[in-house]
């Protein structure tokens, strides 16, 4: 089948998975969820290692310099802003925030 | 497919599948930060991955990888530092200078495909990469301009040209017609693509400009989604499954995002693109009969017997409160009240702050635990069992005048802050607000105003509350 056939399907079907999900963030995590999103879009940045493979012009060069430091700031600085946000959310109760602590730092190894 | 290539598409999937598994996770406060990590953890192994494909199948020019790794290295540094420093109260435009530099590269990317390929490009690389440099490129100019209204650099005020709809028209036909060019003639590839790259970039301007700079939250989280929806295309283009299923991940939640809260602005998706509010346009229409009777001011010292005598009170702060850096003061008065044994509460309106959520992270910054802070539809049926509500830099959305059709704020869901036994609203000065009409709340019977900066006033309160208690 035609690989472009695929890549459609794949898109429309993470476009529901997507509204499906965020459709469930409460509204207090809406601006880290922005944040949150707004680093996955930097994903770009693999699409810049890939097209570095075929590059051999100085436009080229260019192109894959910029690009790279665009998409890196994106991405880098995205996941380190949110992370920071969402260490500020802290729970009334001990117990649960104390849960929540430990289990962070576990996802951090 | 080869076998790096079957490995890669697999390790991309896994990727993509811890993206939404990430964001699933952003569903509670508790799980959220894990939920961030793990999607990082999915974008560590796609750059991975995409390396290992790199060196496994072998490189044109090894100056295009030194000149690639530069790029991450020094695009990493500046990420960091930008995150680190920034404040919580800036925290919407740095979002909207991550919205530029994704759009940017995403961009670059599709152009790159363009304009440096060996090989005369395939329809379908032209058509998906054509689509990724004209949102990619519109993203880029207007998210730097929504940044700069945010910051203040860039006038907040709408700004309209003469015949901007002449302008918009001339920007998107232009940029329409070098696409189609640009698929249709290949012997000029490389002119039709800069031509649609600029025609892009200039609508933009044209798209942000006219948009005024408290609508700006709606404008940064439908930039968002065009970026989402570059990156998918970029993906389409090189046919890239990581890409694809990211893109349109972003591209849903900022469309998500942007209805809410349009929704919350109680004006249609359209009608907020289409700019032109909030520079005094309203304000015509509205001014000419304002609410009837005086305002009452009252002092600290009196709002702090008040407080102390209460038995519930319901803080409601607007982003004046974060203007005046008086978060963490108004967060002291409230674990001041409580161990007192007062409740106390924190309404939260969907716009309050510059972007959804904004006023949560403040409130979160000044140690506010997250269970206080409550939704408007949780919210508005507790007000009239509160003793006061104490308002502090909110106008608009307290507005009662909201309830009735034929004012600027007409059917806006605002906080019912008027059910309240007593309201004292903290303010700065007598000014309107963004809506530009009056607020009616203010000459409410049971409504006290107190004049003057929110955290000098606030710490006035403490000090008289700390009296009271001792």
């Amino acid at each position: 089948m035609n690989p472009l056939v695929v890549s459609i399907t794949l898109f429309v079907l993470a476009l529901m998975i997507g509204v499906e999900v965020i459709g469930k963030v409460p509204a207090t995590l809406h601006t880290p969820l922005m944040s949150g999103a707004n680093s996955i879009h930097g994903i770009v940045i693999v699409g810049v290692v890939l097209v570095a493979a075929e590059s051999d012009s100085v436009l080229g060069y260019i192109f894959i310099f910029c690009a790279a430091v665009l998409g890196t700031m994106n991405v880098v600085g995205g996941y380190v802003v949110t992370d920071r946000m969402l260490e500020m959310f802290k729970s009334s109760k001990p117990a649960a925030s104390k849960d929540s602590k430990t289990k962070g730092e576990g996802a951090a190894k | 497919m080869s076998v790096i290539d079957t490995i890669a598409w697999f390790v991309y999937l896994l990727s993509a599948v811890l993206f939404v598994f990430g964001l699933h996770e952003m569903n509670s406060p508790k799980t959220a930060r894990r939920g961030n990590r793990v999607s990082a953890v999915g974008m560590i192994i796609a750059v991975v991955m995409a390396f290992i494909s790199l060196f496994a199948k072998g490189f044109v020019s090894s100056t295009a990888v030194i000149v690639l790794v530069i790029g991450i290295v020094l695009g990493a540094v500046a990420g960091i530092v930008s995150a680190k420093r920034v404040k919580m109260t800036d925290m919407p435009q740095l979002v909207s200078i991550f919205n530029t530099v994704g759009g940017g590269a995403a961009a670059l990317v599709a152009l790159n495909d363009i304009l440096t390929s060996k090989v005369a490009p395939t329809t379908t690389v032209l058509v998906t990469a054509g689509l990724g440099v004209i949102i990619g490129s519109v993203t880029f100019s207007g998210s730097l301009i929504a940044a700069g209204k945010l910051q203040g650099i860039v006038p907040g005020k709408p700004m309209v040209l003469p015949a901007q709809i002449v302008w918009n028209n001339i920007a998107i036909l232009g940029a329409i017609v070098s696409f189609v060019l640009l698929i249709v003639d290949h012997s000029h590839t490389g002119l039709w693509a800069v031509l649609t790259t600029v025609f892009a970039l200039c609508y933009g301007l044209l798209f942000v400009f006219p948009i005024g700079g408290a609508d700006m939250p709606v404008v940064i989280s439908v930039l968002n989604a065009c970026t989402g929806t570059a990156v998918a295309m970029s993906g389409l283009a090189i046919g890239n499954v990581a890409l694809i299923v990211a893109g349109a991940l972003v591209g849903a939640a900022g469309v998500t995002l942007s209805v809410l809260m349009a929704q919350a602005m109680n004006r249609p998706l359209l009608s907020v693109l289409a700019g032109g509010f909030g520079g005094g346009n309203a304000a015509a229409g509205a001014g000419d009969e304002g609410p009837e009777g005086t305002m009452k001011e009252t002092t600290a010292d009196d709002v702090a017997v008040q407080l102390v005598y209460a038995q519930k009170v319901i803080f409601v702060p607007g982003f004046g409160l974060a203007q005046a850096q008086a978060q963490r003061t108004l967060a002291d008065l409230g674990e001041l009240l409580k161990n007192h044994g007062v409740e106390i509460s924190y309404a939260i309106h969907p716009v309050a702050g510059r972007m959804p959520g904004h006023m949560n992270v403040l409130l979160a910054e000044a140690n506010v635990p997250y269970e206080e802070l409550i939704d408007l539809d949780d919210i508005n049926p507790q007000f009239s069992s509160a003793n006061v509500a104490l308002v502090v830099g909110a106008n608009d959305v307290t507005n009662p005048a909201a309830r009735r059709p034929g004012t600027a704020v007409s059917g806006m869901p605002i906080l019912d802050v008027d059910h309240a036994q007593n309201v004292v609203v903290i303010k700065r000065g007598r000014g309107k607000g963004y809506a530009g009409i009056d607020n009616e709340l203010y000459y409410e019977d049971n409504t006290q105003m107190l004049f003057g900066d929110a955290k000098v006033e606030l710490e006035a309160i403490i000090a008289s509350v700390k009296e009271l208690i001792n």
